[in-house]
């Protein structure tokens, strides 16, 4: 039999066949064993009342086979991706509101060991917020920003805060689906009132909510996360750092921080660093504390911090199996449950840290921002004495990559211009002269069901060899760290023509990483910012930018494609369709929402295609923005040579710059 | 690659405020930190700096701050491999550099440094650029005559090189300052050497030897934005976006580049310059920062200038009529000494004279030049002096006759872009010289006939239709046609003076300005000329019919509003449209309410001085105080950009002796006081405007810089002589 390729990321591959070796299962073995119900895969399946569940198999056509209530696929797969878009939805914003009321402890001071770190970010966002910031503590100007924030979720009339950072065409094409979201909590609650048996069953109204509650999370949940991630802990600026197995240290302690909500992560980077603490592991016998990441925990801590990560979802169980991490803490979100199984195969303690998320055989501390600091120490003094249990076994891997982090919005706009002149007007010139053929945000998690991150590497470098500019979050960013593509040089050695000029004039990887999944709300703000900037397109739709999902798993991947959808990118998401049971559902999403949001969400598990799709979508973008056309390696501006005459004109033609923030 | 652009230019900007650092420290330590300074003739203290952060540098504590606000943006190197982001940061270091520069610059000027002085030749270079010369220069950045600003640094390979550059920038009428230098050989030395004619007026500016002195241009540049463009002090975007789009300056860097260079380069890269340079550099092609390129090279040296026009997106059409020197406004303000000069016209030594008159289709042939005179050509040859009477016969389906005089007070610009040819004065009283250079290349007086044709064409295309050009060199000719053409300016004359703003249905608007001072519109009326002193009623009427979509449109005057103080309906409704609902209303003759705006090339400022009842008047480049407590300067920086400042207008020096000057509130006897180069420049007129008024020895009752320079003294003398404004109802 050949053997099968379980993870693109040849590290990983190593673990893997170690493990085979060893008998020890991941879930890549699972993933082979447990194959996905073909039912349910394709969006037909309806388990939400005791009638069925249903299973609208056999259909020769649409209309023939329905439920036992009478719904049909349709109804039945428009409902069931309404589900996941919600409980995306919830995991972002519920992350976002425990971010929300950090910031408000840390003001009130009721959080000592937290405190406002950037407040030039909390003087935009107060000023966003239209919140007087000018001669005020900051911590009063940081309680009214908290507070305002925390209103979006309970909020059961109007608009959540952020929905006016959108360029305005894009907000009134909300405004006539009636898709503007009033509160996080109240979108959410609605939705799931919809899907409850026997109330909503029109799936494009259905899907409506889905972009509704999905919109809820982008502009609402995962901006605000976003946002006051950067008041407390800083607004990214370019870090270097390393991804990959190899980030462990044989003579160290290692402690990794795995999950998504920084605040305990960000309390552990500075407890790591204490002398103190630094001694107790001398005096356990290592010779320092190595701090790594794992999925998006590792991504907040890498853009902030420069902390290495060991890469995303699917590594987690492979970092395990290197024998080396003493312990492993989690928050929330993306965490499998055999860590406590296979944590036990090894010496390494599993510390979950949430009520909200707990692990039967895991060790549980509970996290709590008013004793951040009290707790992170009981943290890593547990990984310190955990040090000494530490065997021989394991497959010790020293792969590793260098890699250049920490692309915020603010860093992006300040690096095509320096301070003074700050702008997205190389980006949109760049575009404009054919230099850049679009942007692509490659996101969403990493997958066993594929060789495991390989999408991600074949996209990406597929993407940048035709200048595509690309910006990553999440297991995106980690499957292309990993890979050693988050370099400049990478622009020097793999870009196309065009692309390598730019990124040479910066300094810049071709592959910027934005952050965490929750902060793809940063691509949100960039397309506003470059919308708002002019000569492309004056909406987030039309623009030639494309987001791309090509491994994703998780229901937050759903939610973050349905606002991408909704603001006006088309986003492609690779795998077979959860909707594939319904045409009638994969028309809307496609060609309805483009229609009327110029966004859309495709399914294609061919990469091939998804490649073609991208770059067509980019193309016919370029075109219908009368843009030249592109072709590798001939760019350059239409020059206009100005006299006097056009020079007085100037004021007449000139749009005030009004910038997104 | 760019990295190593970045990498010179961090390096640098570290080097010079380290620099700036070392020498303000001397200077605290020996002078104290509360020392104060301004550099000569500025109300915009350390320009590039209060222009950014809004901060003024007042004495070297100040300068401490604006330091520290240069160190904020230093950077470090990018590493050599896995590098994090560069530009960004070089931009900020470049910025950095910039204010360090202007820091060194100001302590060079506490040491008498300032302007710097070549050892081995003695030449003293120009230093800080002032305020005074930005106004003076205001009507050359609009029309089109200055299109361009070059900063040429370094030194070519060889010193004809340098002067096939510099004529070539000079020809395209490109303003041109020179800074820096590779090992000790500079563009200035070049030129020196090569006799070439330095200074403002030949438009070649060497401001200093060293490349910090690049500085005293970006100063410059950036008064632009706070002068013209009505930019806030410390609105960064404002002024950085306005030197992008409509400061259209380069920098050509000649030679090998180091450290400062680079760092300067970045600096202005920031400001929207980009650099182009005839060495093998690298290049940054992506736009954004600039309009094109940032940084390009270009090794041959006749085409480096075209390169750079280009680059910054310049457009330049130049019409240079046939004849056999160089041609451009660069080279109007040539001098020609006895010593250099071949042959004179006019000027008192001979008869001569010059006239514009009207005819019929059928009566001139086109582009012809006849020199009357069977002998001209010996007599010319022998040098020395000759009569000369230039007429210009034009005709045209549009031509009227008030265009002639419009037409004829072209011909001191058109004679005098020649190079080595030079014009004086006007209609009867012209003078002209013709260098022995120019004689040498073969200028002959067929070569001012055509010189005259092409450039009438040219200026007044559509007005135009034939034109053709006699000279005569006979003085009895000369003398006998004389006469027709006084009896012609006498008619004129008297026509002009029945032009009054009652007479006439329609004003004209000039928008000129909007190039550089985009929310100004100037209304003119046959009685009220353009602030500027450069365009009347009549330049205007002419301009708008060459170009029906140009600068100079008509406005209906509509109905009279308020006839004491100048409204009319048409007149709002245009302003209301031109200026973007920015200005409401105008009144055309009064300064204390809804008075006329300013771009900020105005020639002369009028101010209330309210004690004494009345307002005075100073005109651009008078470096004294005044009796308001400000300089020229200072009382500038409140009045441009656009605005309506109540009891502060600024206008053009013929204005005051017009029937409608602030007739509605008082006219000429408000006039308290007012500089003795006014006094004595508009005497005669004025004297019989005083006459009018019943005040025929106003002007003796009108108080000057030597009577007094503060408003005390004022009212002494006022009371003292018994001025009549101290009778008039109030001015508030």
């Amino acid at each position: 039999m050949d053997k099968v390729i379980k993870s693109a990321n040849e590290a990983a591959e190593k673990i893997i066949e170690w493990s085979e070796e060893h008998k020890i299962e991941t879930c890549f073995d699972r993933a082979q064993r447990m194959k996905p119900c073909p039912i349910g895969a394709s969006g037909a399946c309806c388990k939400i009342c005791h009638m069925g569940p249903c299973r609208l198999v056999r259909a020769s056509s649409e209309e023939e086979t329905t439920g036992v209530c009478g719904a049909t696929v349709s109804t039945i797969s428009a409902r069931n991706l309404l589900r996941m878009a919600v409980a995306g939805s919830a995991a972002h914003s519920d992350h976002a509101r425990d971010m929300a009321f950090t910031l408000l402890a840390a003001a009130e001071g009721e959080a000592k060991d937290f405190a406002v770190k950037d407040v030039r970010k909390l003087y935009r966002v107060a000023g966003i917020l239209n919140i007087e910031f000018e001669g005020r503590p900051v911590n009063d100007v940081a309680r009214d920003v908290a507070l305002k924030l925390i209103e979006d979720f309970g909020r059961q009339k109007g608009e959540i805060n952020f929905i006016k950072r959108a360029p305005k065409k894009t907000i009134e094409r909300w405004k006539k689906w009636g898709i503007i979201p009033r509160g996080v909590d109240r979108e959410i609650a609605e939705a799931m009132h919809r899907t409850h048996m026997g109330v909503d069953h029109d799936p494009d109204n259905l899907l409506l909510s889905a972009l509704k509650v999905s919109l809820a999370d982008g502009w609402g949940g995962s901006m605000i996360s976003t946002d006051i991630t950067d008041i407390l802990f800083g607004t990214p600026a370019p870090v270097r750092s390393e991804a990959s197995f190899g980030i462990f240290k044989e003579d160290e302690v290692n402690l990794v921080v795995h999950g998504h909500e920084p605040s305990l992560a960000e309390m552990i980077v500075d407890v790591v660093n204490e002398p103190e603490m630094i001694e107790y592991a001398k005096s356990k016998g290592a010779k320092g504390i190595n701090l790594g990441g794992m999925c998006c925990t590792a991504n907040e801590v890498l853009m902030r911090h420069g902390i290495p990560t060991a890469g995303g979802f699917t590594n987690q169980e492979l970092a395990i199996l290197t024998g080396l991490v003493d312990a492993i803490t989690v928050d929330v979100q993306c965490i499998m449950p055999s860590l406590a199984e296979l944590s036990k195969k090894f010496h390494t303690k599993l510390i979950t840290t949430s009520y909200k998320a707990k692990t039967p055989g895991a060790m549980h501390i509970q996290y709590d921002e008013h004793r951040a600091r009290e707790i992170a120490r009981e943290i890593v003094r547990t990984a310190i004495d955990n040090f000494q249990n530490r065997k021989t076994e394991g497959s010790h891997i020293s792969d590793k990559f260098p890699v250049i982090a920490g692309f915020s919005h603010e860093y992006i706009e300040y690096m095509q211009g320096g301070r003074w002149r700050a702008s997205f007007r190389p980006l949109n010139d760049a575009i404009i002269a054919g230099r850049i053929r679009g942007v692509v945000g490659l996101a969403g998690c990493d997958n066993p069901r594929f060789p495991s991150q390989g999408l991600h590497r074949f996209l990406a470098t597929e993407l940048i060899k035709s200048d595509v500019l690309i910006v990553s979050t999440g297991c995106g960013s980690a499957a292309c760290g990993t890979a050693g593509y988050l370099t400049p040089e990478m622009a020097l050695e793999h870009a196309g023509p065009g692309l390598r000029e730019v990124c040479e004039a910066i300094g810049i990887p071709p592959i910027l990483h934005l952050g965490a999944c929750v902060d793809n709300s940063r691509i949100l703000t960039i397309v506003s910012a470059m919308a708002e900037e002019g000569g492309l397109s004056d909406e987030i739709g039309g623009m030639p930018a494309v987001g791309i999902a090509p491994e994703w798993m998780s229901e937050k991947a759903i939610a973050i494609g349905c606002y991408l959808a909704a603001s006006g990118v088309p986003v492609i998401f690779g795998g077979d369709s959860p909707v594939e049971a319904s045409q009638e559902v994969t028309h809307i999403m496609t060609e309805v929402w483009f229609e009327r949001f110029r966004g859309a969400m495709h399914f294609e598990p061919d990469p091939e295609k998804i490649l073609s799709m991208t770059l067509d979508y980019i193309d016919r973008a370029r075109e219908a923005l009368k843009l030249r056309k592109y072709e590798p390696g001939k760019f350059g501006a239409e020059r206009v040579l100005m006299d006097m005459s056009t020079r007085r004109e100037l004021e007449k033609a000139a749009k005030p710059h009004l910038g997104i923030y | 690659m760019s990295k190593i652009i970045a990498s010179a230019a961090i390096r640098g900007a570290s080097r010079l405020v380290k620099q700036a650092e070392e020498m303000l420290e001397k200077a605290i330590t020996e002078k104290g930190a509360d020392f104060t300074f301004e550099f000569p003739d500025t109300a915009y203290y350390m320009p590039l700096i209060y222009a950014l952060t809004g901060f003024a540098v007042k004495n070297l504590a100040d300068m401490k701050v604006a330091l520290s606000m240069a160190k904020e943006q230093l950077h470090s190197e990018p590493e050599e491999k896995i590098w994090k982001p560069y530009l960004g940061e070089a931009l900020d270091s470049g910025m950095a550099s910039l204010f360090a520069e202007e820091i060194i610059m100001a302590l060079r000027y506490i040491y008498g440094l300032e302007p710097a002085t070549d050892p081995e030749t003695g030449y003293v270079y120009n230093g800080f650029i002032t305020d005074t010369i930005q106004r003076n220069l205001g009507i050359q950045l609009v029309d089109g005559t200055m299109p361009g600003f070059a900063a040429v640094i370094g030194a070519a390979p060889d010193d004809d090189t340098a002067v096939s550059i510099i004529r070539e920038l000079q020809e395209k009428n490109i303003l041109i300052f020179l800074a820096g230098q590779v090992n000790g050989n500079s563009v200035t030395k070049q030129l020196l050497r090569k006799g070439v004619e330095l200074g403002w007026d030949t438009r070649i500016v060497p401001v200093g030897p060293d490349t910090e002195h690049t500085i005293y241009p970006l100063d410059w540049s950036i008064r632009a934005s706070l002068i013209f463009g009505g930019k806030k002090p410390g609105d960064f975007k404002g002024h950085l976006k306005y030197t992008k789009d409509r400061v259209f300056a380069f920098a050509l860097v000649l030679g090998e580049l180091d450290d400062i260079k680079w760092t300067t380069g970045a600096g202005a890269i920031n400001m929207g310059y980009p650099a182009i340079c005839d060495t093998d550099v690298p290049v940054i092609h992506p736009t954004g920062v600039c309009i094109y390129e940032e940084v390009d090279k270009e090794f041959d040296h006749s085409k480096i200038v075209q390169k750079a026009i280009e680059v910054r997106g310049l457009k330049i059409t130049i019409e240079k009529p046939p004849i056999p020197v160089a041609y451009g406004p660069a080279f109007e303000g040539e001098r020609i000494r006895k010593e250099d000069m071949f042959i004179e016209f006019g000027g008192s030594r001979t008869p001569s004279f010059e006239w514009v008159r009207m005819k019929e289709m059928d009566e001139i042939e086109d582009n012809k030049v006849i020199v009357v005179g069977d002998s001209w050509k010996e007599k010319y040859e022998k040098g020395g002096k000759m009569p000369l009477g230039i007429v210009i016969d034009v005709a045209g389906r549009k031509m009227q006759k008030d265009f002639e005089s419009v037409i004829e007070r072209k011909i001191h610009h058109n004679i005098n872009e020649a190079q080595g040819v030079w014009h004086m004065g006007q209609r009867d009283i012209n003078w002209i010289r013709i260098s022995n250079n120019a004689k040498k290349e073969g200028f002959t007086l067929e070569h001012l006939g055509i010189i005259n044709s092409t450039m009438t064409h040219t200026r007044f295309k559509s007005i135009v239709d034939k034109v053709q050009v006699t000279i005569y060199t006979e003085e009895e000719d000369v003398l006998k046609i004389q006469e027709e053409a006084r009896q012609s300016y006498k008619e004129r004359d008297q026509r002009l003076g029945g032009l009054i703003d009652e007479n006439v249905d329609t004003f004209y608007s000039c928008l000129l300005c909007q190039s550089f001072a985009p929310s100004h519109v100037c209304v003119i009326s046959p009685e009220r000329l353009g602030l500027c002193g450069a365009y009347n009623w009549l330049d205007c009427k002419a301009a708008f019919e060459i170009d029906p979509t140009g600068g100079n449109q008509p406005i209906k005057k509509g109905e009279l509003i308020d006839a004491r103080y100048g409204r009319y309906t048409g007149i709002d409704e245009y302003l209301r449209k031109a200026s973007g609902g920015a200005v409401e209303t105008l009144n055309l003759y009064t300064i204390m309410e809804n008075p006329m705006t300013s771009c900020g090339c105005f020639e002369c400022i009028v101010a209330i001085v309210p004690e004494a009842n009345g307002v005075m008047i100073v005109q651009r480049g008078h470096t004294g105080m005044t009796p308001v407590g400000m300089k020229f300067t200072t009382l500038a920086g409140t009045v441009g950009g656009g605005t309506q400042n109540p009891g502060f207008m600024g206008i053009g020096r013929n204005f005051i002796i017009s029937r409608k000057f602030l007739a509605g509130d008082g006219g000429i006897k408000r006039i308290v006081w007012m500089t003795k180069n006014l006094k004595e420049s508009l005497r005669e007129a004025f004297t019989k405007r005083a006459q009018e008024e019943g005040v025929p020895d106003l002007l003796d009752k009108i108080a000057d810089e030597d009577i007094c320079e503060d408003s005390e003294k004022l009212l002494e003398f006022l009371s003292s002589v018994g001025h009549p404004a101290l009778e008039m109802e109030s001015i508030l």
